[in-house]
């Protein structure tokens, strides 16, 4: 590694959008599973939908919203060489992050405690529709939550370059690449929230 | 090699900007919610999934600059939409058949 | 041959001019070639586990009952051997050996968009290959599913399923990143002249590869997820009984693995697009036809998923879907053949060992083809369809196709890095014996299959022993050619012949800087002013 590397915005921006593109085609697959399996089970679908957490959900989704603008925003500043208001931006961000994970906290508790998680007793008894759904809601919003967290570690990491100056205004790609997996983050669940949510 | 390694004189999306496009995230949020309140059942299923699509687009096009970014970039995202519409598509040729 | 007081090592170009040699030298290092080699032995290994794993397989079944091995064994060796050949050896393979080793090279450029991205790819393809080889002596012991992974038998079995579709999850990562990787960098790293329109129709093939793994991969992913979900959190999701769907499993696995076949194949379809115009002194015939192909094949050949599941429950429409899609990919394969053969057409050809192995490329890949045809014809694939007919059929396009062309660019660009080649003789003798061996093991599978004899069964009717037979000593045939063709390779590598700079007369970019390649490629950057095949304007007699 005695190369100095070679400095690409274009291509890193080109090479992270790609990424992007892996990790939609990823939920992709979960998705494809939640259209098929809604064509077959229209209103085991809509009663499972009711018994979903729509105040904690919406919040969730205001939550995520705010913190993509948060992390627009540190583009912004960054760009202004607004340092401080950079790293105070991409807090906000991380903060959201963990708003929404202790919001799912909570709110998986008490559907757990409810009785209903992959294959517990009220599921397997119940109808099969209201079963699938429940499958595909936690494998999705888990894998949604995974990528949650890893989305605030990224921009904690981004952050914390910033404030040391590694990150700057004359170099910026990294914060650019973070912000742009958030936003994923975010694009995610603007669709997982009509989905299991709104099927009412 | 293609372009250069300017650093670049990309776009700067002004504050004010992204927040009418954060408040008219949070608006579309309520709308939806709105919608679905009033309309029980499965039919409004396209309708919330209409307005996740505007959602999406103002993210995309504002939050994540691709309103301005270039012409490889733009068509590579539909592209991979693309692909995932079809893979779900032609899968529902055998589940809506069987 | 020369004697032994030539060096047995090459002590020149990126092997060590930067002073850095040893073994962290290297799983460190973020040069595409030496990263090219790091792929390229680690999968050869695998190969070779592979290849001993399937001569296994051949002895059991060359006699009816059991032979060498009781069911549960035969089960596991024939589903470890379809493992380590698909997601250890051909889908890392290519692009990870040859695409890292050639394509900057052809491109012009310096490295890869981005290098330590592409150590990482080899790191996760090692650990995931770790992760594998651990499935196979742990817990309930190697997985009896078929590389296939089924459900509901991938639910259910008590074999080591769980951690080695981790491991082939982390593999698939590693095929992302590395997809990702090569997408940018063709986009980005083009030396000056380098036109889309120049660009040699290995690289087309490498982008076109890579853009598979980019966007097909991930669906994997997610299918191989699933599995460990249902085996370890009962979702439900594939069960009956719980309101699941076995079929969309089959949809989920069959929408990336087959695309996956076309990451095994367009590579060396791109690399038979290199050698034949070298070895007919002529440029290829419909260059833009055939760049144009490797994008219809990667794109086509994603909408035809389908043809894996006539028998398995689907509906009519989806069959009558899915079969007609499965002709349309037929036609850029086809393209590529008639180009081919069109460009030896009043060629001056040259039957050295890497045009032998393209022109029975040729061959081997068009009787797989159309015997692709009567598995995509489905009325025709109802007789055939989980018959030796098929695995037969795999055999001849990624065995006959894929690695003869592997073993093609092994004898065409490997001396180019070693500096050294191989004796010709030998390397004929050994192609020859596996281009008969192979038709004898395979070709009978075909006949056998149309017969009725069933594949993934560990016994058959007597009816079928004489056939069968006759496959397994095909095999040692076959494997007695790959073993005298690895043997003379390597010895002319390590202490054959020296060779110069171009010694093929070819007309990439590859062939312009000294052998073997310095670590930085170029002395400064080429201006390109000619076509991968315009040996005129290259300068070359």
């Amino acid at each position: 590694m005695n190369v100095p590397p070679h400095r690409d915005y274009a291509g890193a921006k080109l090479g992270m959008w790609i990424f992007l593109f892996t990790e939609l085609l990823l939920f992709g697959g979960l998705f494809l599973l939640y259209a098929v399996n809604l064509a077959r089970y229209p209103q085991e679908f809509t009663a499972a939908g009711g018994e979903m957490h729509l105040v904690l959900g919406t919040l969730n989704t205001a939550i995520l919203i705010t913190g993509s603008f948060f992390a627009a925003m540190a583009v912004t500043a960054i760009q202004r060489d607004e340092r401080r208001r950079t790293v105070w931006l991409l807090g906000g961000a991380v903060l959201s992050a963990a708003v929404f994970l202790f919001n799912k906290y909570l709110e998986w508790s008490a559907e757990i405690g409810h009785g209903i998680y992959p294959d517990s007793p009220r599921l397997v008894a119940g109808p099969p529709g209201e079963s699938v759904f429940f499958s595909l809601y936690y494998l999705t919003v888990g894998l949604h939550g995974l990528h949650v967290l890893i989305g605030g570690t990224f921009l904690t990491v981004v952050a914390v370059r910033v404030r040391r100056g590694s990150i700057h205004a004359g170099n910026y790609v990294l914060l650019e690449n973070g912000a742009l997996y958030w936003h994923l983050v975010d694009l995610v669940w603007i669709f997982i929230f009509p989905l299991y949510y709104l099927i009412l | 090699m293609t372009e250069g390694n300017r650093e670049h004189a990309p776009h700067i999306i002004s504050y004010g900007k992204l927040a009418s496009v954060w408040l008219a995230l949070l608006f579309l949020t309520w709308l939806t919610v709105w919608v679905a309140r009033h309309n029980v059942g499965i039919g409004h299923v396209w309708g919330s999934l209409s307005i996740a699509v505007v959602k999406a687009g103002l993210v995309i096009a504002f939050f994540m600059h691709m309103k301005y970014e270039g012409r490889l970039l733009r068509w590579l995202l539909f592209f991979a939409l693309s692909v995932l519409a079809i893979f779900i598509g032609l899968t529902f040729f055998d589940v809506l058949y069987r | 041959m020369k004697t032994s007081d030539q060096p047995t090592t090459n002590a020149s170009g990126f092997w060590n001019d930067t002073g850095k040699t040893g073994i962290t030298a290297w799983i460190f290092s973020t040069d595409h070639k030496r990263i090219g080699f790091l792929y390229f032995y680690s999968v050869f290994t695998f190969f070779l586990i592979a290849v001993v794993l399937g001569v296994l397989l051949r002895i059991e079944l060359m006699a009816p009952g059991r032979t060498i091995m009781g069911p549960q064994t035969y089960n596991a060796v024939f589903t470890v051997h379809g493992v380590l050949m698909i997601f250890l050896f051909i889908i890392p393979g290519f692009p990870g050996a040859f695409g890292n080793l050639v394509m900057p090279l052809q491109i012009g450029a310096r490295d890869v968009a981005f290098p330590r991205l592409n150590l990482f790819s080899w790191w996760l393809y090692m650990a995931g290959a770790g992760i594998i080889i651990a499935s196979l002596f742990t817990g309930g012991g190697p997985p009896d599913t078929g590389w296939t992974f089924y459900v509901p038998f991938a639910e259910r079995t008590t074999t080591n399923v769980s951690l080695a579709v981790f491991g082939v999850f982390t593999v698939g990562f590693s095929s992302i990143l590395t997809g990702l990787n090569f997408v940018t960098t063709i986009h980005r790293l083009r030396a000056e002249g380098m036109t889309w329109g120049r660009l040699p129709l290995f690289v087309w093939s490498i982008y076109a590869t890579a853009w598979i793994q980019v966007l097909a991969t991930p669906i994997l992913g997610i299918t191989l997820a699933l599995i460990i979900a249902e085996r370890f959190l009962g979702t439900g999701l594939f069960d009956p009984a719980r309101g699941g769907d076995p079929l969309m499993y089959q949809h989920l696995f069959w929408i990336y693995s087959h695309p996956a076949v076309y990451i095994m194949i367009l590579p060396g379809m791109g690399i038979i697009s290199e050698i034949i115009p070298v070895f007919a002194r002529k440029p290829i015939f419909g260059y833009k036809m055939i760049a144009f192909s490797s994008l219809a094949i990667a794109g086509a050949g994603s909408l035809v998923w389908g043809h894996h599941m006539f028998t398995s429950g689907m509906s009519d429409t989806a069959i009558l879907v899915f079969s007609f899609l499965t002709f349309v990919v037929a036609i850029p394969s086809a393209i590529k053949v008639f180009n081919w053969v069109s460009t030896l057409y009043r060629g001056s050809i040259s039957l050295e060992v890497p045009m032998l192995f393209s022109l029975s490329f040729i061959f081997l890949f068009s009787i797989g083809g159309l015997s692709g045809l009567i598995l995509g014809a489905a009325a025709t694939d109802i007789h055939v369809h989980d018959t030796m007919f098929v695995v037969g059929h795999f055999h001849y396009v990624i065995f006959g196709g894929a690695v003869f062309a592997l073993f093609g660019a092994m004898h065409y660009w490997l001396p180019k890095f070693y500096g050294r080649r191989y004796a010709e003789k030998p390397a004929v003798v050994a192609w020859a014996l596996m281009f008969v061996g192979f038709n004898i093991t395979y070709f009978t599978m075909m006949v056998l299959g149309m017969e009725g004899m069933p594949r993934r069964y560990y016994d058959y009717l007597p009816e079928f022993a004489r056939l069968n037979l006759i496959s397994t000593i095909g095999s040692w045939i076959l494997v007695g050619g790959l073993a005298l063709m690895l043997a003379n390779l390597f010895r002319g590598l390590f202490r054959g012949e020296p060779i110069g700079k171009n010694p093929w007369g070819a007309a990439t970019l590859e062939w312009t800087i000294p052998t073997p390649p310095p670590t930085e490629n170029f002395e400064e950057e080429p201006v390109v002013t000619h076509g991968p095949y315009d040996f005129r304007g290259a300068g070359i007699p």
